[in-house]
């Protein structure tokens, strides 16, 4: 009896949660700013942190991926004698799973967890509560730059992923496994489409992106501001993140691809 | 005490943390245009007075009334108009760490004014000669000394002439020589802008030289209020033993146990 009642103060607990950081985030996104000039300076800034600087490793495992994704189908498809169609296998996995999951996955390490042991720091430190003494809102000052600019990168840095990846591959299968290079290309041409399968990647990328920008702002922005507090709040960002992200890209593939 | 002119008044104010009640029924009257230290032991919460003066908290009940504003039943946008004009300076001094000393002092105005880039860049040398740091405008805070940092950061509390500053334990953890220059730049402030200062903190002797005004809080109340002189000559015991810093008196040496037996056996 006693640990269903836990379990339901545990439930509770999470809604409530997830409550707050849904007002939270309804409050930084639809906090006007008061100078646009301002703002656009604050949000380049961050996609230069967030975006720019994730670059290197996204572009480096989009190749080993398609690296090893080459590796692995020709030895399956040469059994078969279609070798070409290495390229339709290699373009359809990328764009739709693996660039947004992997995407999103190597971004919660990389610019969630700075986010959140950013904007931590920064509330160990007193500049969050500086900005409240100056009559400047934090969650418009820090929290929404950051979360818009985290938003409008991953989708981007999917994309690079995926055209990074299909180079890697191409490098392997064509230049190394020996693969006619045009059949590459025209399998690849006459099996991607732009609407189930760009844009459906590119709508998870999104999804993706919502969810763990908003783990990471909210995660710094709640945490227990001392060191060890921050350090579990960067953890959570990167357990809760890639948890959130493999849920949901189940739900998404269903939805997406489930009447197949 | 006689009538004084009062800027902010606390009136029966209660605040608990969790279960640890922080403050019972606190009253205290902070005058205008004078400096009035706020002294007591650690974790008596001087702090979080500032910060319920600041509304960056809500207390339990009671009310705190600045310029005769009650700050908490105050919307948003009306407390910030009333921050603008607070200056506060943090412990840790808190300068925003992306931002030089200059970027930093001219926050607050580029925020909050529509003075030009001229303007403002002359306001951020006089603020800066006024607190003797003309020479380290273009540095980033990560290059400040600790003292350093401290004046920088009051001169950004008072980039927009307010007419109250709150220190958040200005001495602490500075070398003696910057205590100096703290304790000299707050009277000047003070005295030269016609400011009304809070000062929050333990070191006695700084405390007490530059106050006009004490107030030592204890266990949740105000134990003594008063000049300076008045509270160096009290002969309550728990006053003489924070005043002295006597190791046991009315606050005890061991903090409390429940019941020792049967928990000391390892």
């Amino acid at each position: 009896m006693k640990s269903i009642g836990l379990l339901g103060a545990s439930l509770l607990d999470w809604l409530e949660a997830v409550g707050r950081a849904g007002i939270f985030l309804v409050q930084s996104i639809f906090r006007l700013p008061v100078r646009f000039k301002e703002s656009v300076n604050l949000l380049v800034k961050q996609l230069y942190s967030v975006g720019v600087l994730s670059l290197v490793i996204i572009i480096v495992s989009g190749a080993f991926i398609g690296m090893v994704l080459s590796l692995q189908g020709y030895s399956i498809l040469a059994k078969f004698g279609s070798e070409e169609a290495v390229g339709q296998l290699l373009a359809l996995s990328l764009l739709r799973e693996l660039s947004p999951v992997v995407t999103a996955l190597l971004f919660a390490g990389r610019a969630g967890s700075s986010l959140t042991a950013e904007i931590g720091l920064m509330k160990a430190t007193e500049q969050l509560s500086s900005f409240e003494m100056m009559g400047v809102d934090p969650l418009r000052r820090v929290i929404a730059p950051r979360f818009i600019a985290g938003v409008i990168c991953l989708p981007i840095l999917s994309l690079i992923f995926s055209a990074s990846g299909i180079l890697g591959g191409h490098l392997v299968s064509v230049e190394w496994l020996g693969v006619y290079d045009g059949a590459f290309w025209s399998s690849m041409q006459q099996s991607v489409y732009f609407d189930t399968d760009i844009l459906n990647g590119l709508i998870k990328a999104l999804c993706f992106s919502v969810v763990v920008t908003w783990i990471a702002v909210y995660q710094g922005y709640e945490c227990v501001p001392t060191s060890e507090g921050i350090g579990k709040a960067t953890t959570r960002t990167v357990v809760l993140g890639s948890l959130a992200i493999l849920a949901l890209d189940f739900v998404l593939t269903a939805a997406m691809f489930g009447d197949f | 005490m006689s009538v004084v002119d009062a800027y902010i008044k606390v009136q029966n104010v209660s605040f608990s943390r969790g279960e640890r009640s922080i403050y019972e029924n606190v009253s205290l009257t902070i005058p205008r245009g004078k400096i009035t230290a706020v002294m007591g032991p650690s974790g008596t919460g001087k702090t979080t007075l500032l910060r319920l003066i600041a509304a960056q908290l809500a207390p339990d009940s009671g009310k705190i009334l600045v310029d005769g504003q009650d700050v908490h039943a105050l919307s948003r946008s009306e407390l910030y108009k009333v921050r603008k004009k607070m200056g506060m300076l943090f412990q840790s001094g808190a300068l925003f760490s992306d931002m030089t000393v200059a970027e930093n002092i001219a926050f607050p105005m580029e925020e909050h004014t529509k003075y030009d880039a001229k303007k403002i860049a002359d306001i951020v040398a006089d603020k800066l000669y006024s607190v003797g740091l003309r020479g380290a405008v273009n540095l980033m805070p990560s290059e400040l000394s600790g003292g350093m940092a401290r004046r920088v950061a009051l001169a950004r509390a008072i980039a927009l002439d307010p007419e109250l500053v709150m220190y958040d334990e200005p001495f602490t953890g500075q070398d003696p020589i910057s205590k100096g220059v703290l304790v000299k730049l707050i009277r000047q402030l003070n005295d030269s802008a016609h400011i009304t200062s809070v000062l929050v903190s333990h070191d006695v002797e700084e405390s007490l030289s530059i106050a006009d005004h004490v107030c030592i809080l204890a266990g949740g109340r105000v134990i003594a209020e008063g000049s300076a002189d008045e509270i160096r000559a009290s002969d309550d015991p728990e006053v003489k033993q924070f005043l002295n810093g006597e190791p046991d008196g009315p606050v005890p040496f061991h903090y409390p146990e429940e019941d020792v037996s049967g928990r000391v056996a390892l």
